[in-house]
């Protein structure tokens, strides 16, 4: 029992922080081609990412292979019901990844702009996808005794837009203040602009969600039950509410902890009101896939605890010294400096 | 076709695409973390050089080796949903284990690695790179071991409709596992190093920078050398292992059909899979066969006819491939030791020969690689799980024919586009050679001692 819950924490700790890291490099990816006013301005933008995206992608890798392990059952139905969806993910992720790392190889102007298409679909569509893929889990598949009755299209219903919505827009503010922090002069003060503009839209987008949600699924009936857990809704407003006050003083540092603790609490809230499902069925209750009847054997999560404690904190520890080392802000100066590095 | 046919295809096409790039980077970070040590015990700037040359290729090769991973991750989900659901205790840990233990390492020091060179010192740098080969060879380790229990289950027990895991030693520890990874890392050293050889013996029929490719050469006919000789080693006994762990593979790998004790080995042989027999068999060596696959020349060897044809793997593609491979495995042996022995003393800029042979032969390694995964998974059939689960049993019920025709043809376009981008880069990265400007790299390099 307590095993299946340590693996649901997890679950919902390694989604959180797949989307709080990747969350930056798809915001930047996405405002990439406007923000930038020339091929400088855009190698700066590439380069805040370009040293880091590839150790975030993989909190994602990760999140697929901790749910094949502790949660077989929901791995292969998740997967094989969002098929579509899935694989739409999955041609962005890719193209994303060869447009960030062959954009330099070559100076001519063509293949650069072929590349700076790449790297916004490549950003644009998992933001959205994961949000849309997200809100029918938060709302239900419709799935029974005789398996799944939907469709791509059928996801893409108006709560499933929202979470959308509300993903794109995240990741579009947490992206802004990011390069607010790692970059200078005109460029900063551009993204800290538009972190400030879109974060109005967010905020009437975040009100909508928490509503809807409130019709749309079940999400709140353990909050009801259990009041103490309300504190993750709360400090995911209150957070979203510190991105500005922060930004407003010029403390783009602190807004961008903000913005992290945003995205860390939006995702623990919907998960928290999932369990104990992992994805609920929006036909029959029975036919839920739970924590407890898609799971692996006690034996194998006893295994992947000891796997998980031992090296997760190593990763995250490396992983904070990489952020450390590169922690200066990127000037025109590196990108000079680095032309040979590539 | 249908859903199962077009799975198993597409399984095909991308694994065999992941694998293009995935042997490389398994040498070749190695290779390189030398080059760079090299640089940081002696300070000698061609070693400078030679880091930052074949580092270029190797990251052009290692982009892709990434975003073609991905899909591995997914489609045991996507497409084997039944699999994923029968075998996930046992299968999902090693994948879980491989990213993060080795997918964080490598992807977050690699960063370090590009973008590091003027913010840490050499040594770290340096170490960095090693990281990140220690980090992608210990990633084949896990995913070797999964592939291991496919071949071999080991460690579990039939429970609650499903595998579940009894014993993780007994996996971790899996002797099949473990030939698989030493086989396949190697085969990945021998392509690497033919890698190298090849693009160094076309600067020096050119005769550009001799110098820097002539030691690359050594380097790599060195390395290579010893790979080809350990391969071809971990080979025969890994032909053993199946021998003895699949007996219908390892009937096809050799086109057996009447079991027989004492079996000769034949080197010609020309099958007749309609009238299950061998129209020639010639050059037989008594009782070799047994000897090789059970270390005892009187030992049964099993036949095909042993076998119900529905329990049989297609022959031709086993038998075929399985020859293929063994046929570059001698080949190889026999080319590095030539091109060992020719790069030592300095002659080797005029044996345009040995230089044109060896620039020809950069893609056999390869084929050889993609051969060896035929003979093991088709082989393997019609079990996806060997004594266990069925292919046809482990496909996704929900997944229908058209999605999965449409996610095969944007596969192939996908892939067919990154393979265009990827043969022009490294080709225009290979003939450019080598930045002669040394004045740049060097104070890239230097800044960072300050
Ligand atoms: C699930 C674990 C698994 C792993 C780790 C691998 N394979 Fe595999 N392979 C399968 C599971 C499998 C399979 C699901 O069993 C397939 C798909 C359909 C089939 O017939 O077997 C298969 C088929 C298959 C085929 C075609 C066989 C056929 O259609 O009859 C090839 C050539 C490969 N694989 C090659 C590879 C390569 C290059 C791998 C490494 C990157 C690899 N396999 C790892
Ligand atoms: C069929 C199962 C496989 C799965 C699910 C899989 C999964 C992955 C994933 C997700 C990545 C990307 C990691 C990243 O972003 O850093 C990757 C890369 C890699 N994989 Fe695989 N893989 C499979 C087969 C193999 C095999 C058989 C080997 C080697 C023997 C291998 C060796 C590697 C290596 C070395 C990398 C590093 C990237 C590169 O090649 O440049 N993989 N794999
Ligand atoms: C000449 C000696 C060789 C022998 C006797 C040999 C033997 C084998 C055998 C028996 C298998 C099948 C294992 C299975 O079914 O699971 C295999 C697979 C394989 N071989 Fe070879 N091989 C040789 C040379 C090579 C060479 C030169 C390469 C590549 C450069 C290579 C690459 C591979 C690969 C990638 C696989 C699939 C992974 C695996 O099953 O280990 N082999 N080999």
């Amino acid at each position: 029992m307590a095993f299946q819950i340590i693996w649901f924490v997890l679950w919902g700790v390694l989604w959180a922080v797949y989307f709080m890291l990747d969350g930056f490099d798809f915001g930047a990816g996405m405002l990439y081609n406007f923000i930038s006013a020339d091929e400088t301005e855009k190698r700066i933008v590439t380069h805040t990412i370009a040293p880091v995206w590839n150790g975030n992608e993989v909190w994602l890798i990760t999140a697929g292979g901790a749910t094949f392990a502790a949660f077989p059952t929901t791995y292969a139905l998740m997967f094989s019901y969002l098929y579509s969806a899935l694989l739409l993910v999955l041609f962005s992720l890719i193209v994303r990844g060869v447009s960030l790392e062959f954009r330099e190889k070559s100076d001519s102007p063509a293949w650069k702009k072929g590349w700076d298409i790449g790297i916004f679909l490549g950003s644009f569509l998992p933001a959205l996808l994961f949000g849309v893929a997200f809100g029918n889990i938060f709302h239900g598949l419709p799935m029974d005794a005789d398996g799944y009755h939907g469709s791509l299209l059928s996801l893409l219903n108006p709560y499933g837009l929202l979470t959308g919505a509300l993903f794109v827009l995240l990741f579009l503010v947490h992206g802004a203040i990011y390069l607010a922090v790692k970059t200078s002069g005109g460029l900063a003060e551009k993204a800290a602009g538009l972190a400030n503009k879109i974060w109005v839209v967010l905020l009437v987008v975040a009100v909508a969600f928490l509503a809807y949600t409130y019709f749309a699924t079940n999400l709140y009936a353990n909050y009801f039950s259990t009041y103490v857990l309300l504190i993750v809704p709360v400090l995911a407003v209150l957070s979203l509410l510190a991105i500005r006050l922060f930004a407003a003083k010029g403390q783009y540092l602190k807004s961008f902890f903000a913005s992290c603790l945003t995205i860390v609490m939006v995702t623990s809230t919907g998960v928290i009101g999932l369990y104990p499902n992992l994805i609920p069925s929006s036909l029959d209750p029975n036919h839920s896939l739970t924590i407890f009847n898609s799971s692996s054997s006690v034996y194998t999560l006893k295994i992947m605890t000891v796997v998980a404690l031992i090296f997760v904190p190593i990763v995250i520890a490396y992983q904070i010294w990489t952020y450390r080392v590169f922690r200066q802000k990127t000037t025109p100066l590196d990108i000079a400096a680095e032309k040979e590095s590539y | 076709m249908d859903a199962l046919a077009l799975s198993r295809l597409q399984f095909a096409v991308t694994s065999m695409f992941h694998f293009i790039f995935v042997p490389l980077t398994l040498g070749l970070s190695i290779l390189v973390a030398y080059m760079e040590s090299r640089y940081v015990r002696t300070a000698d700037e061609t070693y400078l050089r030679m880091t930052k040359f074949w580092g270029k290729l190797f990251l052009i090769n290692f982009a892709l080796g990434i975003v073609t991973g991905i899909t591995m991750e997914f489609q045991f989900g996507m497409n084997w949903a039944e699999y994923s659901k029968y075998v996930g205790d046992i299968f999902g840990a090693p994948l879980a284990i491989e990213a993060t233990v080795a997918f964080f390492l490598e992807s977050t020091f690699i960063g370090l690695w590009v973008f590091g060179w003027n913010k840490l010192s050499k040594r770290a740098h340096a170490v960095s790179i090693w990281l990140v080969a220690v980090a992608t060879n210990l990633s084949a380790l896990w995913i070797l071991l999964a592939n291991g229990w496919m071949q071999h289950p080991v460690g579990y027990t039939l429970r609650n409709n499903r595998a579940e895991m009894t014993d993780f030693v007994a996996l971790v520890t899996n002797s099949y596992g473990w030939l698989k990874f030493f086989h396949t890392l190697l085969s990945g050293y021998v392509i690497a190093a033919f890698f190298v050889m090849g693009i160094s013996a076309y600067h020096l029929l050119k005769r550009n920078d001799l110098n820097f490719f002539r030691r690359s050469f050594r380097t790599a006919a060195t390395f290579g050398l010893l790979s080809s000789i350990l391969i071809f080693l971990v080979g025969d006994f890994h032909a053993a292992e199946v021998a003895k762990t699949q007996p219908t593979k390892f009937a096809a790998m050799e086109s057996v059909w009447e079991t027989k004790q004492g079996a000769d080995y034949n080197l010609i042989v020309v099958p007749d899979p309609a009238n299950e027999r061998n129209s020639v068999e010639a050059i037989g060596i008594p009782k070799l066969m047994s000897f090789l696959a059970f270390g005892n020349a009187q030992a049964e060897v099993k036949g095909l006819k042993e076998f119900t044809p529905a329990e049989r793997p297609p022959l031709l593609p086993t038998f075929i491939s399985f020859r293929l491979m063994i046929i570059s495995g001698v080949l190889f042996v026999l080319l590095t030791i030539i091109a060992f022995f020719a790069s030592r003393g300095d002659t080797l800029d005029s044996r345009t020969t040995l230089l044109t042979i060896m620039l020809y032969a950069l893609p056999l390694p390869y084929l050889a690689a993609q051969f060896g995964w035929i003979v093991a998974e088709v082989g393997r059939q019609p079990w996806i799980v060997y004594g266990v689960l069925k292919t046809s049993d482990a496909v996704s019920k929900a997944v229908s024919p058209a999605q999965v025709w449409a996610s095969l043809i944007g596969f192939t376009f996908l892939y067919g586009f990154l393979a265009v981008v990827d043969i022009y880069l490294l080709t225009k990265t290979a003939k450019k050679g080598p930045d002669s400007d040394l004045s740049a790299i060097i104070k890239t390099a230097r800044t960072q001692e300050v």
